[in-house]
């Protein structure tokens, strides 16, 4: 892994900051003069996750850029509570693209810069996951393909928000939207469909790819530091839990983002050139109803009677990814998981 | 305004919209009170002078604790540290090693020579102190602290009381203590030894003091009844204790049995052991789980080869055996006689029935209450003798070292306050830092750092100390384990996880603060602080 967890420290790498850490161990966020890309007033709902996301990876591209970073956004929630008009949240050159074309508009930008000599200044575009998975795909593939020189962001909040919560392709099997809902034999989504960007993005082999979570803030800082060390097309896709859409508790978001990555539902790891460098490890290994019960989209699971099949049917999801990307080390769990964290 | 190219409508910033309007709960600071502040019976900020120690300032973590306890290289020894047994973290994986990083500390400070600070100007006023134990001297500091001129009269050759005549030097070397008492000579407090006080009230007038503190604990040895044979060599456990460091030290024979369940008879049995006792047996009436005497030292005094026969009493001695019946437990859990009985082979008895106040001193003032043996104070410290104050193991209590530093702390503001014509007002106690209020996600896993221990071979022929300290690191990896349970720690979490930027950072040491007029309550500032300092309260409407 890029980021490398911190020695002791009574919270290590664990919290923001930590007075006991020297500056450089402490993340941007914690930094009194970051950039905040997004300033205060927007108009997200309590406990956004995707403004939290977009402010930590766009304040940490500030700080790896030396503050030259331009960006794109995809039609959105983001896109829509940071600029009604007459205002804007955005504290950085900041376009607003259609929905389906953030791609695109990013990569034309990339081309007037190199063809003005501006390499210096770089590119990032943002989308939800609807803007991402679905109607912007055809442009973002475009752009993998090229390895255009840019950053693409994927705020991942599992469906369409901004319109009223619809199914996307990255709404998980049966969480409930205005367009999967929990009722017949298979409430709400469907199992079997659906879209693994992360997994996509690597097949074009294209130098960089990442998910994170709003949960593990050094993590994500470390991935978007580490992107923008490269040229070419990179792809970074944040979980961001959404209290509206999911039906959870504004003050639970960074908690259930944790979650969602404990349980191995949402593997945290890196890629680069198509293969896997490395994954963040689950901590406690939890099993995915602590995840679920949280959330009002997965009520129908637990009543009026449990549906143990469908739940079954999520935790083997959650296996399978364990297996796969190798998400969690029994022993060191078992051992206090010294071997991530002890020495001071 | 002249626009830049293409750009056609004015530009705005959402600060403009000010979100703090959606807010129905407000995200407060708070100082909770951590269960290892709420538990120390001397009242110390442990929370607060771990804050000190974790970032390596040993001195200003000193100065803090010193505020509350003039001992801690003692207290890092004798405490039976209720902070540890009552810390959150315990709940998490071990508790902190307070008493050890406290005894670090005061090891430091002897080391070092750090000194304290007097914080006033002298007030003339004099205080009259009887008695130099743990909490003779803990008012004692503290009053001269206030400064006021502080005398104290002790009736034995040097300062300590208990730490001295007690408890035993392989717990507590004398030179430790001798340290700390000097200290608090050295902070100007007048001690005169070989004094002992007959008549309290001709003591005050004659050196025109103003008020006294009486703490003259509780050192007579309480009797039973035993038939014995005329050569039967009973001692008592006190007198052993303190006899035991003199040159001629006491004949006790190769069998030696020590009559009670209390820290006393443990102490006595590990001494006997030490002074060449082969069999050195603890006889108590009721079962393990009932003596009184702390876990530790029973497993301390059993790894050193100390016997322990639960459930039996002494029914007859003599020269060279003894009779005990086996007792059993009633559905109460008291123990009754069996009427069986068996002989125990015994050269000595040393009797750790517990000690009670020479109450001598105090029957004939005016004024002063004795209750069930003790002398009764109010919740100011004060007999019914109005100036005349108590505490310690002479009034009502644990009887530790540690409540004995407590009450003379709490005297000593009392007395301040009686001096100025005024009463003590405690103050309020926050909240509870409970567990339930902490987001330990945040900690980093760090099972605690254990103190070494003397071989068994050494402790039981020397009077070495048995607990050793720790090194530097590991006192620092200790005090980094601290969760500042319900206390700011500055880690930055509120300030990052705000998705409304709505937390102001105030730079370092100044903590933060929420701008109000931004902050839309969504909580995210309270659940993932990991320390439990912010509340999350509705709004007022
Ligand atoms: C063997 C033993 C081991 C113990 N171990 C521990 C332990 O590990 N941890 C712990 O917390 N507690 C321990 N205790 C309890 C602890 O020692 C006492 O609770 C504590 O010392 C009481 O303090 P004090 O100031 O009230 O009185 P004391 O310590 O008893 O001091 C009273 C002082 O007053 C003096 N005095 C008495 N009468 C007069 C007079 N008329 N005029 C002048 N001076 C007088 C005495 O000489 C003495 O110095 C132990 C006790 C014993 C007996
Ligand atoms: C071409 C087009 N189709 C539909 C819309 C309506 N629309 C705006 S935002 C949005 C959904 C956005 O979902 P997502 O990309 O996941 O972002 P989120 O709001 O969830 O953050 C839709 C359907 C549009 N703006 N343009
Ligand atoms: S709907 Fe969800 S993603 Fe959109 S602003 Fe609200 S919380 Fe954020
Ligand atoms: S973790 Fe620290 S503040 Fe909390 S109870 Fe333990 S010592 Fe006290
Ligand atoms: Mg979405």
């Amino acid at each position: 892994m890029t980021f490398k967890p911190i020695k002791f420290y009574q919270t290590g790498s664990f919290a923001v900051g930590n007075r006991l850490l020297s500056e450089n161990l402490r993340t941007v966020q914690s930094d009194i003069a970051r950039s905040d890309s997004l300033t205060l007033g927007h108009r997200a709902c309590q406990g956004c996750g995707e403004a939290l996301g977009a402010r930590y990876a766009l304040d940490a591209a500030m700080r790896a850029t030396g503050n030259k970073v331009l960006a794109t956004n995809a039609t959105g929630c983001l896109e829509v509570f940071t600029t009604p008009y007459p205002e804007t949240s955005w504290q950085i050159p900041w376009l607003h693209s259609v929905f389906g074309n953030t791609a695109a508009v990013a990569t034309g930008i990339a081309a007037a810069l190199r063809a003005k000599g501006r390499q210096d200044i770089r590119v990032v575009a943002q989308a939800g996951d609807g803007g991402t998975e679905d109607i912007g795909f055809g442009c973002l593939s475009g752009m993998f393909e090229r390895n255009d020189d840019v950053l693409f962001i994927c705020y991942d909040n599992q469906a369409y928000m901004n319109t009223g919560v619809q199914r996307s392709g990255a709404t998980p099997p049966a969480a409930r939207t205005a367009t999967t809902e929990a009722v017949g034999s298979e409430p709400g989504n469907v199992f079997g469909q659906g879209k693994n960007l992360p997994q996509i993005a690597m097949a074009h082999e294209i130098p960089y790819v990442a998910t994170a979570t709003v949960s593990e803030l050094h993590d994500l800082e470390a991935k978007v530091e580490k992107a923008m060390t490269i040229r070419g097309a990179r792809y970074l896709h944040i979980l961001v839990p959404c209290p509206l859409g999911w039906g959870s508790e504004p003050s639970a978001t960074i908690r259930i983002a944790r979650l969602a990555k404990e349980t191995g539902l949402f593997p945290v790891f890196e890629a680069e050139d198509g293969e896997i460098t490395g994954v963040s490890k689950i901590r406690h290994k939890l099993p995915v109803e602590s995840y679920l019960l949280e959330q009002r989209r997965y009520a129908h699971l637990f009543a009026p009677t449990e549906n143990r099949d469908v739940l079954d049917k999520i935790q083997a999801i959650a296996d399978r990814n364990i297996v796969r990307y190798g998400l969690w080390d029994q022993k060191t769990e078992e051992d206090g998981n010294m071997s991530i964290a002890t020495e001071q | 305004m002249e626009k830049p190219f293409a750009i056609t409508l004015e530009v705005g910033s959402s600060r403009a919209n000010k979100t703090g309007s959606w807010r129905l709960n407000r995200p407060v600071y708070v100082d909770r009170l951590p269960p290892c502040n709420d538990a120390c019976p001397a009242g110390e900020n442990i929370q607060g002078w771990l804050y000190h120690a974790e970032e390596g300032d040993y001195e200003a973590a000193w100065q803090l604790l010193m505020k509350d306890n003039p001992l801690p290289a003692v207290m890092g020894r004798v405490c039976y540290h209720s902070c540890e047994s009552s810390c959150n973290r315990s709940q998490l994986d071990h508790a902190v090693g307070i008493n050890a990083v406290e005894r670090f500390l005061g090891d430091q400070a002897i080391a070092r020579e750090w000194k304290v600070r007097r914080e006033v100007e002298p007030t003339g006023k004099r205080v009259l102190v009887i008695g130099s134990g743990p909490s003779g001297l803990s008012a004692a500091y503290q009053l001269r602290r206030m400064g006021h001129d502080v005398k104290v009269l002790e009736a034995g050759p040097t300062g300590g009381g208990m730490m001295n005549f007690g408890i035993p030097s392989y717990r507590l070397p004398r030179s430790v203590l001798a340290a700390e008492v000097e200290r608090i000579a050295k902070l100007g407090v007048e001690f005169e030894f070989n004094h002992h006080v007959d008549n309290v009230l001709k003591e005050m007038e004659e050196g025109r003091f103003a008020a006294a503190f009486l703490a003259i604990g509780a050192e007579l040895a309480r009797k039973a009844y035993i038939p014995a044979g005329d050569s039967a060599h009973i001692l008592d456990a006190i007198s052993f204790l303190s006899s035991s460091r003199e040159e001629k030290k006491p004949m006790l024979g190769r069998k030696v049995v020590i009559y009670g369940g209390g820290n006393t008879a443990i102490d006595a049995a590990r001494t006997a052991k030490r002074l060449g006792a082969t069999d050195a047996i603890v006889v108590y009436r009721r079962t393990r789980d009932q003596m009184p005497a702390h876990d530790v030292e029973v497993e301390e005094a059993l790894e050193e080869g100390v016997l322990m026969r639960w459930l039996s009493t002494v029914k007859h001695l003599d020269e060279h055996s003894m009779v005990l019946e086996k007792m059993e437990l009633d559905e109460t859990g008291f123990p009754q006689p069996t009427g069986k009985f068996e002989k125990l082979e015994s050269d000595s008895l040393i009797l750790a029935l517990g000690e009670e106040v020479d109450l001598s001193l105090v029957k004939d003032i005016p004024g002063v209450v004795i209750q069930d043996g003790v002398v009764h104070v109010d919740e100011n410290m004060m007999t019914g003798h109005a100036g005349l104050f108590a505490g310690g193991d002479m009034v009502q209590g644990e009887r530790t070292v540690t409540s004995g530093i407590g009450h003379g702390k709490l005297a000593a503001r009392n007395i301040d306050s009686w001096l100025k014509g005024k009463t003590y007002e405690h103050p309020q106690r926050h909240e509870m830092a409970s567990f339930d209020k902490l987001n330990t996600w945040y900690y980093t896993d760090a099972p605690h750092a254990v103190r070494p221990r003397l071989d068994t071979i050494r402790r039981q022929s020397t009077f070495d100390e048995v607990v050793m300290g720790l090194d530097e690191d590991t006192a620092l990896f200790e005090a980094r384990r601290c969760m500042s349970c319900g206390n700011c720690f500055e880690c930055d979490n509120c300030y990052g996880v705000c998705p409304d930027n709505a937390v102001i950072k105030l730079g370092a040491g100044l903590r933060y603060a929420f701008d109000y007029d931004y902050c839309k309550g969504c909580g995210i500032c309270a659940t993932e602080c990991p320390c439990g300092a912010i509340a999350f309260v509705p709004e007022t409407i």
